[in-house]
């Protein structure tokens, strides 16, 4: 690029244009960013063709009769998933509930000056200790731990409370309950950490408004943090949700993988991933095609919640922050 | 040089005319180990406002924020005297900041709305304090004596955070003065505005000292001579190593700036301060 401006050189003795090298450079670094996003959009379209290729014919076979279905026969060749997308919404939508409220609660302790901010590091270093402890050890904690503790417990609320479907049968072993459990003690670190991270990008100023205007500090608590981080704790929530709808590992070890629909906390039941987890080792193909589709199924939910998630979040953006 | 000889200068109290709301005797302000603001009388007459004026860091800030007890938010804060109001220390340990901060509200220096509707900006303090009357006139009135009306009445519902600069300043004082507090304290309010909106503000706060008190903290030295009945002049030391405020003269606002007693004042006055 030629300087149109060299008459200005004699002016000044410093200033002058960027060089060729650095040009260059400039063009480099794009074509690298450019290339690396371009890379992951062809990585998630090839791998649905794949998928998608692979379960073409139980879709042809089966249509949407598989995921209104409830009998996964393989000897009859019989394939369906709803008892599968039930227990992967409801174990997910249970752990939501529980990771959240303890995940938000967190973050608040450790951002609104409840301890000392060198206390609050070390204790949220400590909770996302939690994220690097491996799936099938959390799976052994819960046949081992969990499950022998939540038995009296299940035992008494389904004798006294049992008319209530929450409460309607009783665990005789691995359960959703369990599984929902550990799940959301699974989706805690994600759900504390980006939500800890939404409450300290509020800016000092806004607090002060809040105690200026004579607020108690649950009154700003509640009435101005926690608005004013909704739109990061929605993220954390969206984030959450996916890790649990995903999650195999553990829940193949906890839920009972038993094809039924239940409401009941302490009844077995399936997901999608642990489905797919239990049942590749000994498919046959026309199995594995079936178990293709409903990976297909957990793909499209998976998505399904990060969109409807991201634009209730973008709303919330729009709406309290007054943002285009 | 010998320090400890050298007496601090400390101001002669100004003898207000009229009732004090509040009576601020500093003696010394804190935060940790630093030492910000020291012997400092500064009462705050009733219906009427008191400018605060000064160089950077002399402490005028952290005096007004010391009048709600805004600053106990910072921990390492400490307050050393006594602030009396309606004939209560409101340092006193029986005393809730929270319910002083109710009745002696505070408008800041960078616009603070919360992320929610103009609506419920205004109305937050009116919902904080039970309020039973009619929130929509409430509201209404206070975004018109802010000079903010006729630019948001069509969209209350969209986020504070929406508006101007300018317009999120005035949002925050229609905020502060919809539930009337008793003493509005202002903390360099029109840093943030135009010089439009900075003198329907200063025509605000002249309307608002009809029922109110306003101590109001400003850089700018028209302006206390435009609203101020009376003006407290700070200064900071630095001869002793530290930067200390203090006061150096309090009177009304025509007496500091056309007959200042003291030499301090009168080089700030006339811009000769470095």
């Amino acid at each position: 690029m030629s300087n149109l401006f060299r008459a200005a050189d004699a002016a000044s003795g410093i200033s002058g244009p960027p060089s060729s090298v650095e040009y260059a450079a400039d063009r480099i670094f794009r074509s690298i960013a450019f290339a690396s996003a371009f890379i992951i959009i062809l990585l998630v379209a090839y791998i649905l063709w794949e998928i998608g290729e692979k379960a073409m014919p139980a879709v042809t076979e089966y249509g949407l009769g598989f995921i209104t279905g409830t009998t996964w026969n393989v000897s009859k060749e019989e394939f369906s998933v709803l008892p599968e997308i039930w227990g992967t919404l409801y174990s997910s939508l249970l752990a939501l509930v529980l990771g959240g409220i303890f995940g938000i609660s967190i973050a608040i302790f450790l951002t609104q000056d409840f301890i000392h901010h060198r206390m609050a590091t070390i204790f949220r270093t400590i909770v996302e200790m939690l994220a690097a402890i491996p799936s099938v050890v959390y799976g052994l904690w819960g046949i081992y731990v969990l499950i022998p503790l939540l038995k009296p417990a299940a035992e008494w609320l389904h004798e006294t409370l049992g008319w209530f479907p929450l409460f309607g049968t009783d665990l005789a072993g691995p359960g959703m309950a369990p599984a929902a459990l550990v799940l959301a003690i699974m989706i805690l670190p994600t759900v504390a950490a980006i939500s800890v991270d939404a409450f300290r990008r509020i800016p000092y100023k806004v607090k002060e408004a809040a105690y200026g205007l004579g607020t108690t500090r649950w009154e700003a608590i509640l009435k101005v943090m926690l608005p004013t981080a909704s739109s990061g704790i929605l993220a954390a929530l969206v984030l959450g949700f996916g890790r649990a709808l995903g999650e195999t590992m553990a829940l193949a070890m906890l839920i009972g993988n038993s094809n039924q629909i239940s409401m009941s906390l302490f009844s077995p039941a399936n997901t999608l991933a642990s489905l797919l987890a239990s049942n590749f080792p000994e498919a046959g193909q026309v199995e594995v095609q079936a178990l293709m589709y409903a990976a297909l199924v957990l793909l499209a939910i998976t998505f399904l919640v990060n969109v409807v998630g991201l634009a209730v979040q973008q709303y919330t953006v729009r709406k309290f922050e007054g943002k285009k | 040089m010998n320090a400890i000889a050298e007496a601090l200068f400390v101001a002669e109290p100004f003898q207000a005319a009229g009732d004090i709301v509040i009576d601020c005797n500093v003696n010394n302000i804190f935060y940790g180990d630093f030492l910000a603001v020291r012997d400092s009388t500064v009462p705050i007459e009733k219906k009427k406002i008191t400018g605060f004026i000064g160089p950077s860091g002399c402490g005028k800030s952290t005096v007004l924020r010391s009048l709600n007890r805004m600053n106990d938010l910072i921990s390492a804060f400490r307050f050393e005297g006594s602030v009396m109001y309606h004939g209560q220390d409101i340092y006193a340990k029986k005393v809730d900041p929270v319910v002083v901060r109710r009745y002696i509200g505070m408008v800041f220096q960078q616009p603070n709305p919360f992320s929610m509707s103009i609506f419920d900006n205004v109305a937050f303090g009116l919902r904080l304090n039970r309020f039973k009357g009619d929130l929509e006139e409430r509201v209404e009135r206070a975004l018109k004596r802010a000079a903010l009306w006729k630019e948001v009445k069509d969209k209350l519902k969209n986020s504070g955070l929406s508006l101007s600069g300018g317009q999120q300043q005035r949002l925050c004082i229609a905020r502060a003065i919809a539930t009337e507090p008793d003493v509005l304290l202002m903390d360099e309010p029109c840093s943030a505005l135009d010089p439009i909106a900075t003198r329907q503000v200063e025509e605000l706060m002249l309307e608002l000292k009809q029922n109110y008190t306003v101590a109001l903290v400003t850089h700018n030295m028209q302006q206390a001579t435009r609203v101020a009945d009376t003006t407290a002049f700070f200064s900071v030391d630095i001869s002793r190593g530290g930067r200390t405020g203090y006061l150096v003269e309090m009177g009304p606002t025509r007496q500091i700036f056309e007959a200042p007693r003291e030499q301090l004042t009168k080089e700030y006055i006339s811009g000769e301060f470095s």
